[in-house]
């Protein structure tokens, strides 16, 4: 061995979930019957997988740390409510994974609580969801999560960086092809813009060699040996640095049979590793601390482990699976502020991406590829089943939230109420003001008028020079009163002033009579001429006093 | 090659659903090259010959003094007529037929053993003196005509079928679109069963529409697997596009079961479902298309149920009618106790409804976007239909793709089939 020499680590993560499946839900029960759930069917599998793989499966991994102590190390997901199924269906299940934490030797991840697909729609959501996991797996396990795995190993920059503002700066996902291209997946990479954030990309041909094809006969290479698998691990060029073999853990005993011989090479793999090959064992957090990335990896749209495609048509993408999602997803806000533990509940349970999974339309060609995993005989039938019990749900949130609503309901009437009153005394207050200054105005006016009277009474005579001032009204008003012979007379000795104001108030008959009186005015007397003066005057005093 | 085929009924003078089905396959078969001899009881003239030539057997000429033919008339039984013989007629129908005179009755006994006879063509009262008329008229027509093999449709043609493979040598295929469990249940008439088992037994190959049919023949009647092929139903184009144009008169959702109320068909289960659907939502209309002789016990039930003002029926439909109640009609249920093929719910998706069938039916073997329930589990079948209402995404999707399914479901893919099953037998000989 050469002195520079670096131990290679190959990275074990293996993903244990199972959701909660729905009973058969008819839309009768809606508004009737809130129990969604086939606890027959939840059971029965949670108790079938676990006696056939979780509890062999976790017996090897502790068999296996007690035999090569430190060296050899794994990490688990475990879903929020798959724990909760242990709890429920399989304690003893939960007791060994406990085990297995003790031994030091276990890194715990986290996700999402419900194996959900919250991280592609809904930011508040998903933070939630890895919140209360995390907090769930530091209560289980007392070991606080440091790596992030998303549900099926979705990611894309989007979601790395919401998930680096959590805090979280070591995620796994998907090694697909049509995202590295000619690079291996066999280095550490990092986030597209952020430095800091480092990213584990599964050996999809590795780990799929054990996970799909372990007993698949007519594969070239069966049956796979720890021995040929090592080999393989020997062929990898020695400067890459890390394999990452993540898998579901049901690989073991479930999806490939304990007959196919996959306990025995589980068990054989690690001392073959120390044996013939450089590497060890590391966890994911452990690899994220030994190497720096190689370089950024841009994943602008969301990748995921599954099928050919890896991409999201398992779960979205069909009309059916998008109406249920988006659905879903409307009540979110409400939901958001309910303090109900059943409404909450079946919250995290209906998220679980598997529902959306039922109803992919995809394998309607490919033959039976999801037919072991599905409880339903086709898509059409998940989406009405999922589409009544979320129906009936929405009516929960609808009547039960409201609680929430109500109570700021409350605030605001109680606001509405007091401003009402405020309002109220305001205007009442105003219409006193009001009543008092219209009063007070009264008062004045009345004060003003008999002053005016007063002075009124002061007043001697008029003159005809005051018709000058005169409105055209007034002026009209005297018209009438007056003999028009006589106006003219009178009009003789007045100024243009005066008459200025006269003649344009004057009727049409009116007129005509002063310009014929005017044409041929007579002579008359003094004392006459003083007469018609006085009686045009005495009508101007009239015309005022009224 | 040339085909010598067995009908009972040829387009446009049609009660069921065989005389569709042979129509389109001789299409198809026309496309692949072949000839077909097609002779009915009794042809009107009209018909569609341009995929084929009709021989009228009401033509053929016996001779009575022939040794052959009195070797068969002395088989040939005469038979009273039961009411599950004829599964195609209303109850009305039915009594007129069955009130025959006496004297009536000893005058068609000895017509049918003369030279000449006009055959009804249709499922009456004689229907099995028919079917033995009808024997002898095969026998005579493959004596004159020049033909590679047989096939018969139905046990109305076995008999024929029968008799002139006799006659010519030549192989047999006969043809099995509904058996007498479909018809009949588990009480069967037995003569019925007697002439389908004897035709399949002595046919060179049977021809079921569905493996549901296949596997009735294979376990009820016994006849040797290997013998047994399904080439299941396919559809015509639609022949009126104009017909999707057709504006729907109520607001209220409409919910149709379409075809004869027999037993068969399972109307009881709809008019149960429809209860069901109706107590959680008002807003429906169910209609009952048709006729049959569970009508009047239907109208009794959803009365007794208090749902007629959203229960309806139209009594029988025909022709374009039908394509215009399915234009009306947004969920299609099919909920057949046993229905060998059912062409019906093709047609619907044809004209752009969701379908829901019964899992006892051959269509819910090649349907893919189709909500399939038990007959029975009328819980379920509310379910789908109360979904297919109210879950907007789920019937846009059966609308999108059921259309193509039934696109591709042609009878000139089944008449591929047809003609492989052809080879096997004529190649063999």
């Amino acid at each position: 061995m050469e002195n520079n020499f670096v131990m290679r680590s190959i990275c074990f993560y293996f993903q244990v979930h199972q959701p909660f499946r729905l009973r058969t839900y008819r839309f009768f029960d809606m508004g009737v019957d809130h129990y969604y759930y086939d606890e027959y069917l939840n059971r029965s599998i949670m108790q079938r997988v676990a006696e056939k793989s979780y509890l062999p499966a976790n017996k090897v991994i502790l068999d296996l740390i007690k035999k090569h102590g430190d060296k050899f190390r794994v990490s688990y997901s475990i879903s929020g409510i798959a724990i909760e199924q242990f709890q429920r269906y399989a304690p003893e299940v939960l007791e060994s994974f406990k085990k297995l934490a003790k031994t030091g030797n276990v890194e715990f991840l986290t996700e999402t609580y419900a194996h959900s697909l919250a991280s592609l729609n809904n930011k508040d959501e998903f933070v939630r969801q890895v919140e209360q996991h995390s907090q769930m797996i530091e209560d289980v396990f007392e070991q606080k999560p440091v790596t992030f795995r998303n549900t099926e190993l979705i990611y894309s920059d989007a979601i790395g960086e919401v998930v680096a503002e959590m805090g979280y700066k070591t995620i796994l996902t998907e090694g697909a092809k049509h995202v590295l291209g000619w690079k291996s997946p066999n280095y550490v990479y990092k986030h597209s813009y952020l430095d800091d954030v480092k990213l584990l990309l599964k050996n999809f041909r590795l780990s799929d060699d054990i996970a799909f094809r372990f007993s698949d006969y007519s594969w070239p290479e069966w049956p796979l040996t720890a021995d040929k698998f090592v080999g393989w691990l020997n062929d990898i060029e020695d400067k890459q640095q890390v394999v990452n073999l993540f898998m579901d853990y049901e690989t073991f005993g479930e999806h490939q049979w304990a007959e196919s011989g996959i306990f025995d090479f589980l068990k054989a793999l690690p001392g073959k590793v120390f044996e013939l090959t450089d590497f060890d064992f590391a966890t994911p957090s452990e690899v994220a601390a030994k190497y720096e990335p190689i370089s950024e990896i841009h994943i602008p749209h969301p990748i995921s482990w599954a099928d050919e495609e890896r991409d999201l048509t398992a779960w979205l993408g069909n009309e059916l699976q998008d109406e249920a999602f988006d659905k879903l997803n409307s009540i979110r806000e409400k939901v958001k502020n309910c303090d109900d533990e059943d409404i909450m509940r079946d919250w995290n349970y209906l998220q679980a991406s598997d529902h959306f999974y039922y109803m992919c339309t995809k394998w309607f060609s490919d033959g039976d590829v999801h037919r072991y995993f599905n409880p339903y005989p086709s898509p059409y039938e998940a989406f009405i089943n999922y589409m009544n019990v979320l129906s009936d749900f929405m009516i929960r949130v609808d009547e039960k939230c409201k609680a929430m609503d109500d109570k700021i309901k409350d605030k605001v009437d109680e606001f509405a109420q007091t401003a009402k009153e405020t309002l109220k005394d305001l205007s009442e207050k105003a219409e006193q003001t009001f009543d008092e200054v219209k009063e007070s105005a009264k008062k004045t006016s009345e004060k003003a008028k008999a002053k005016a009277e007063e002075t009124w009474d002061g007043v001697k005579d008029y003159t005809l020079d005051d018709i000058a001032k005169m409105s055209n009204a007034k002026i009209k008003q005297l018209l009438k009163k007056v003999d028009i012979e006589e106006l003219t007379h009178v009009m003789k000795e007045a100024g243009d002033e005066v008459k200025n104001r006269i003649i344009p108030n004057m009727t049409k008959t009116a007129k005509k009579k002063y310009d014929e009186f005017e044409k041929e005015l007579k002579k008359v007397k003094k004392s006459d001429f003083k007469k018609y003066k006085d009686k045009i005057e005495e009508e101007l005093k009239n015309l005022w006093k009224k | 090659m040339k085909v010598l085929m067995f009908g009972w009924e040829f387009p446009p003078h049609i009660t069921g659903g065989l005389g569709t089905a042979s129509y389109g396959m001789t299409k198809g078969l026309l496309k692949q090259g072949i000839k077909v001899l097609f002779v009915v009881p009794k042809a009107y003239g009209d018909e569609d010959q341009r995929a084929i030539r009709l021989i009228n057997a009401s033509d053929v000429l016996i001779d009575v003094e022939d040794s052959e033919f009195v070797e068969l008339a002395k088989n040939l039984t005469y038979m009273e007529i039961g009411s599950n013989l004829v599964p195609y007629l209303d109850p009305e129908e039915f009594k007129k037929i069955t009130n025959e005179t006496q004297l009536e009755k000893q005058l068609r006994k000895k017509s049918i053993f003369s030279k000449k006879y006009e055959f009804s063509g249709k499922y009456g009262k004689n229907l099995l003196e028919e079917v033995s008329r009808y024997a002898l008229v095969g026998a005579s027509i493959a004596k004159q005509y020049d033909f590679d093999l047989i096939h018969a449709h139905d046990w109305l043609a076995y008999y024929a079928g029968v008799a002139a493979k006799k006659a010519s040598g030549k192989p047999l295929v006969v043809h099995m679109h509904a058996t007498e469990f479909d018809r009949s249940g588990e009480n069967i008439n037995t003569i019925v069963y007697d002439i389908e088992r004897n035709g399949m037994m002595a046919a060179d190959r049977v021809i079921a529409v569905s493996n549901l049919t296949r596997n009735i023949v294979i376990n009820k009647y016994g006849i040797p697997s290997e013998k047994v092929v399904t080439v299941h139903n396919a559809i015509e184009p639609v022949e009126n596009p104009d017909i999707l144009q057709v504006k729907k008169a109520v607001k209220e959702k409409v919910v149709t079961f379409l075809g004869r109320i027999t037993f068969q068909k399972g109307p009881e289960y709809f008019v149960e479902a429809a209860h069901k659907v109706l107590q959680k939502d008002r807003n429906v209309r169910f209609v009952m298309a048709g006729s049959g002789d569970l009508m009047n016990k239907m109208i009794r039930r959803a009365a007794q149920l208090k749902i007629t003002d959203r229960f309806h029926f139209t009594g029988f439909l025909k022709g374009s009618s039908v394509d215009r109640m399915f234009a009306l009609s947004d969920v299609f249920v099919m909920p057949s106790v046993s229905e060998p093929f059912g062409l019906v719910p093709l047609e619907a998706m044809r004209t752009n409804v969701p379908v829901i069938v019964s899992k006892q039916s051959g269509v819910a073997e090649v349907l893919k976007h189709a909500v399939k329930v038990d007959f029975w589990d009328v819980n379920a079948m509310a379910d789908a239909i109360y979904g297919l209402l109210h879950y907007k995404a789920l019937s846009q999707m059966f609308i999108k793709y059921g259309r193509d399914e039934v696109d591709n479901l042609k009878w000139e893919n089944a008449a591929k089939k047809i003609l492989d099953v052809y080879k096997s037998v004529v190649i063999g000989k």
